[in-house]
């Protein structure tokens, strides 16, 4: 379809004057412009670069490094099935099987007609309602069989995704235990108040006095965080500080942000708010992934609300001098953009790529100010403490890992959904809480996080012990753990930002090797690899990515050898590809079968 | 107990698989050392003797990579009866010349030089048994075998191999530096 | 006013405040492998071959400022295992044949992996389809050989002032773009006299017309390895001067 430039003009000057020609807003233009022409053909390309006065390259390689970006037409529906091991786990693979089958379609490519095109993308964050998928970028839950066939009738009358049986798109929270969080109630605008009635000193002091740790994974002191923030320098014609809020949950088997976005945006809005007041910062940020698009009528609408009400805008809650106001950005499928200055690279209109560190964001970030970046838990945590005080967080969880800790519990358990514990708590107690019958292993803090296996259960959830972002996922005895390696294996490898050459490479090189081993032709050479290439990762990559690359594999193959050993074809080198099938291509050509047309496997090993 | 590194003749095989023979050119660039070097081994299958399968033997000196059928049959051979494989040559150690056709599918290639190319008539892609049938990518020896050593270049020069081989009969682990390591 | 210096492998290496260890150990006639670092351009820190051991922790040295008495391993066998192992794994990535490569003999990739001693690329070789681009009139793009150093994309936008290229994809998949809706260099505002033209380590970015102009035995990394080369890294200039 050509694209003249009349119709190109009428679709994209609105978007460039709703995002005042901005060229740091790049991301949120093309999604905008991608929403309405269904993808990002190359004429759009060009004339966003000209009207934004930034080379065409530059544009294309932004649109070319995130995941829900599309240069070429993907059809009227992108239907994308999660691929975390959790929806694995509840059927994801026959259901996506199901749905191509029934639509004539291969995997990754678009129907004849134009109509549709399926494939699977990283974790969606509901794998307590898996499986799960996102048409054109709505999330829908609880897929079945039923709902696949019902969904082909919907594509084939080409009904719009509005007028889709409501029921779909219904995301539950499913908290399961409450604690001091989740069961209080906590007033909307009361910890604004509280903070400016103490004032930002005070404020910091109470955050130091709680010990509040961040909630995104890293675990870095959140007063000292601000404290830097607050008195770094500003630089430039313009300068301010930020607040921005982490929304990127993109660890596999993380949603518990999800739930606080969902059902606790005030806290965290708050939170936020109290973080501006404490440091300094006049602009807050949502930074939100693409998967949670969901959620962003519900947040602008309360937003809008707080404008009117005084909790955001000028003198927010009658304060003189003390302005503050809150976007959101969204991001656009890419689980590195989680890491905080590649998210600020995001914010900023470029590729997701980590930088070079030192110096780190409250120093120089978004727009080379200081910028404090939090994860919507912390700050959530943080506007508890502007009400109630440091002290009375102190007292809750350990003494290095105060207050508590949502967990969002999926796998093989009764009931997953979400469980707030005072930091402290045993795996042991988690697992029965849940009701997590004979689980052989459980996968704490994501696909970059630890695997323990049973004789580890009774260790805690601490910083100080076994650290965690919240991603609980349970593996019952019957689970194969080399597949729940393999599976995250190539989640990094699509993930890789590809900036640096041990992860860009090794990334693809691991998921290489375990595929060759799944495939039935691995032996104790790949095994040997994988250790090598870790070592190799752990040290050497620019980012948190690269360096937890290869922890699923290195930790089940020290905890579940034999899901590996029992794979392996024999205990020397293997070719990874299948001979015969190598010589498939010119047996057809000449037409000949005979047996010089064929190669065995290699003589003296098992079959 | 003898604490002298025992010296016993040892066999070495040679063969050149997807190769151009080059590899086995530069071997003989050795010239005169070829004389000393038969003081420390008796060839095997080679193309300087005539022997023609590979028995038992200590090291096997392959060059090019493996494109076809027989190339995988020939190796596997060489993996069975040598203790020790070198991949010698641009080729046998990382696919070399043949396999800049791999980004080409070999289905079209074979179609369009015999079938559907301009000139040909009555075209038909030849299937005699007697000729080995292609890989539809060409490999390095080391992804189809396990390979102990190799020695770079296109080819490596006489003084490489003759550095490599002395090295490795006299019970050190080979090396090569500069001037002799090159790729080209 | 005290001098400044930290230890390089044991040896006490004289920096300015604000110098990074690479800029350090060059000016003190110190090799430390490197390929997208460049004494022109900022910094980046992407190729991971210069990584060092400072104060025990892994750090890329070329964008790690020094400090006063830190401890910085350089030339130890782990660590030059670890860059032979990426130089395998850059050479696995992109078709690399040096037989027939124009830059052969006067290319830092090669160089390295003479200097580390790679004997071969270990891993199972990609073999990518990638893009020759023979549109314009005097320089010649083979994507094949990309390294993704980013140094024609800096020159490009630092220097030239023209932005001709760009990274676009993503991982394994990253590559090399031009500025053109139509993705030919032709339709670029590139020369042959941008700085972007000759920045290139590798055999990526060439002049037509002038493939193999130096005799094997002449070119830049046949006498002397590139580890005894640093004058020639320390102070590269545009365009290698030959004879004609």
């Amino acid at each position: 379809m050509a694209f003249d430039s009349d119709r190109l003009a009428d679709v994209l000057e609105p978007i460039l004057k709703r995002y005042r020609r901005d060229p740091s807003l790049l991301v949120q233009i093309l999604r905008e412009t991608q929403d309405v022409l269904s993808y990002l053909p190359p004429a759009a390309l060009t004339y966003i670069a000209a009207k934004l006065d930034l080379p065409r390259a530059r544009v294309e390689g932004v649109a070319g490094f995130y995941s829900f970006f599309y240069v070429e037409p993907v059809g009227q529906y992108r239907i994308l099935f999660s691929d975390n091991i959790i929806d694995r786990m509840l059927g994801s693979v026959e259901l996506m099987d199901r749905l191509c089958n029934k639509l004539w379609l291969e995997r990754g490519k678009v129907s004849e007609d134009g109509l549709v095109s399926v494939d699977t993308t990283s974790c969606t964050g509901m794998g307590d309602q898996g499986p799960a998928l996102l048409v054109n970028g709505r999330a829908i839950t609880h897929m079945s069989a039923e709902r696949i066939d019902r969904m082909c009738e919907l594509i084939r009358a080409q009904v719009p995704l509005a007028d889709w049986p409501p029921e779909y798109f219904l995301v539950e929270d499913n908290i399961r235990r409450r604690d001091v969080l989740l069961a209080g109630d906590w007033p909307v605008g009361e910890s604004i108040r509280a903070a400016i009635a103490r004032g930002p000193e005070a404020v910091l002091a109470e955050m130091k006095l709680s010990n509040l740790r961040g909630r995104g994974g890293a675990g870095f002191t959140t007063a000292i965080k601000w404290e830097s923030a607050r008195v770094a320098p500003c630089h430039g014609d313009n300068p301010m500080r930020y607040i921005v809020c982490n929304a990127d949950e993109g660890e596999p088997g993380t949603f518990k942000d999800r739930v606080l976005l969902s059902s606790y945006a005030d806290l965290l809005f708050d939170g936020m708010t109290v973080a501006g007041f404490t440091i300094g910062a006049t602009q807050g940020l949502v930074y939100l992934r693409g998967e949670y698009r969901y959620l962003l009528p519900a947040l602008l609408a309360n937003i809008e609300g707080r404008r009117r009400t005084g909790l955001l805008g000028q003198a927010v809650c009658g304060q003189q001098g003390f302005d503050f106001d809150i976007e959101i950005h969204l991001g656009a499928g890419a689980y590195v953009c989680g890491e905080e200055t590649s998210l600020i690279e995001s914010l900023e209109g470029k590729r997701g790529v980590p930088r070079v560190r030192p110096p780190f964001p409250v120093r120089c970030g978004y727009l080379n100010q200081p910028t404090v970046v939090n994860n919507v838990e912390t700050l959530c945590k943080a506007a508890l403490i502007a009400q109630q005080g440091g002290a009375w967080y102190a007292s809750l969880g350990t003494k290095q890992s105060t207050g508590t800790k949502l967990l969002s519990i999926s796998g093989d358990v009764e009931n997953p959904g979400i469980y707030e514990y005072p930091f402290g708590v045993s795996i042991t107690q988690v697992l029965n809480d849940c009701g997590a019958g004979n689980a052989q292993a459980v996968q704490i803090g994501g696909a970059s996080g630890i695997c323990l296996a049973m004789h580890e259960f009774s260790k805690h959830i601490a910083f100080e012990d076994v650290p965690t972002a919240g991603a609980f996922m349970v593996f019952g005895a019957h689970r194969d753990m080399f597949e729940v390696a393999r599976n995250f294996a190539h989640f990094f490898a699509h993930e890789s930002c590809g900036f640096c050459t041990p992860c860009r490479v090794g990334t693809s090189l691991v998921a290489n090797c375990m595929d060759k081993i799944a495939n039935g032709l691995g032996s104790q050479y790949e095994i040997s690899e994988i250790f090598k290439i870790h070592r190799l990762l752990n040290a050497a990559s620019h980012c948190g990515l690269g360096q937890m690359a290869c922890n699923p594999l290195f930790d089940t193959l020290n905890k579940f050898r034999p899901a590996y050993e029992r794979r392996l074809r024999s205990l020397d080198f293997e070719p990874a590809f299948d001979l015969d099938r190598a010589l498939a291509s010119a047996r057809q050509m000449t037409g000949r079968d005979d047996p010089a047309a064929h190669l065995d496997s290699a003589p003296g090993v098992l079959p | 107990m003898s604490v002298v590194l025992e010296k016993k003749k040892l066999r070495l095989a040679t063969t050149s698989l997807a190769g151009c023979f080059g590899c086995h050119m530069s071997l003989l660039d050795i010239d005169e050392r070829l004389f000393d070097l038969l003081e420390l081994i008796d060839f095997d299958r080679s193309p300087l003797t005539d022997i023609k399968q590979c028995g038992p033997c200590d090291i096997g000196l392959i060059e090019g990579g493996v494109c076809n059928a027989e190339n995988v049959l020939v190796l596997r051979e060489f993996r069975k009866n040598c203790k020790v494989l070198i991949a010698i040559g641009a080729c046998a150690v990382n696919g070399g010349l043949p396999a800049q056709r791999n980004h080409l599918n070999l289905g079209q290639c074979l179609q369009e030089v015999y079938l559907t190319g301009e000139g040909v008539v009555n075209g038909q892609v030849p299937n005699d048994p007697e000729l080995p049938l292609p890989l539809d990518k060409v490999h390095p020896l080391d992804e189809i075998v396990r390979i102990d050593y190799f020695i770079p270049g296109c080819p490596p020069s006489g003084d490489a191999i003759w550095k490599f081989l002395t090295d490795l009969l006299e019970g050190r682990t080979p090396r090569l530096g500069h001037p002799l390591l090159h790729f080209d | 006013m005290k001098q400044l210096t930290f230890l390089l492998d044991g040896m006490p290496v004289p920096f300015e405040d604000g110098q990074t260890i690479m800029d350090a150990a060059m000016a003190a006639d110190i090799f430390i492998p490197h390929l997208c670092h460049h004494p022109e351009f900022k910094p980046q820190g992407s190729c991971k071959l210069c990584t060092v051991k400072a104060s025990g922790r892994h750090v890329s040295s070329c964008t790690m400022q020094a400090r006063d008495g830190m401890e910085v391993e350089n030339n130890t066998p782990d660590l030059n295992d670890k860059r032979r192992t990426m130089l395998q794994m850059l050479f696995v990535e992109g078709n690399h044949f040096c037989p027939s490569c124009e830059k052969s003999g006067n290319c830092m990739l090669q160089a390295l992996a003479y200097e580390l001693e790679m004997l071969t690329p270990h891993f199972d070789q990609f073999y990518p389809d990638r893009p020759v681009d023979a549109s314009h009139p005097d320089v010649l793009l083979d994507f094949n050989r990309c390294i993704l150093c980013e140094l024609c994309v800096r020159a490009s936008r630092d220097v030239d002032g023209k932005s001709v290229f760009a990274l676009s994809g993503r991982g394994i998949t990253k590559h090399l773009i031009v500025n053109a809706e139509s993705g030919r260099l032709a339709d670029t505002d590139f020369s042959l006299l941008d700085r972007a033209a000759h920045v290139c380590p590798v055999g990526v970015i060439l002049e037509k017309r002038r493939g193999f102009a130096v005799p094997i035995g002449q070119r830049l990394y046949d006498e002397k390895p590139i580890g005894q080369q640093m004058d020639s890294l320390a102070t590269r200039t545009a365009k290698v001067e030959v004879p004609r």
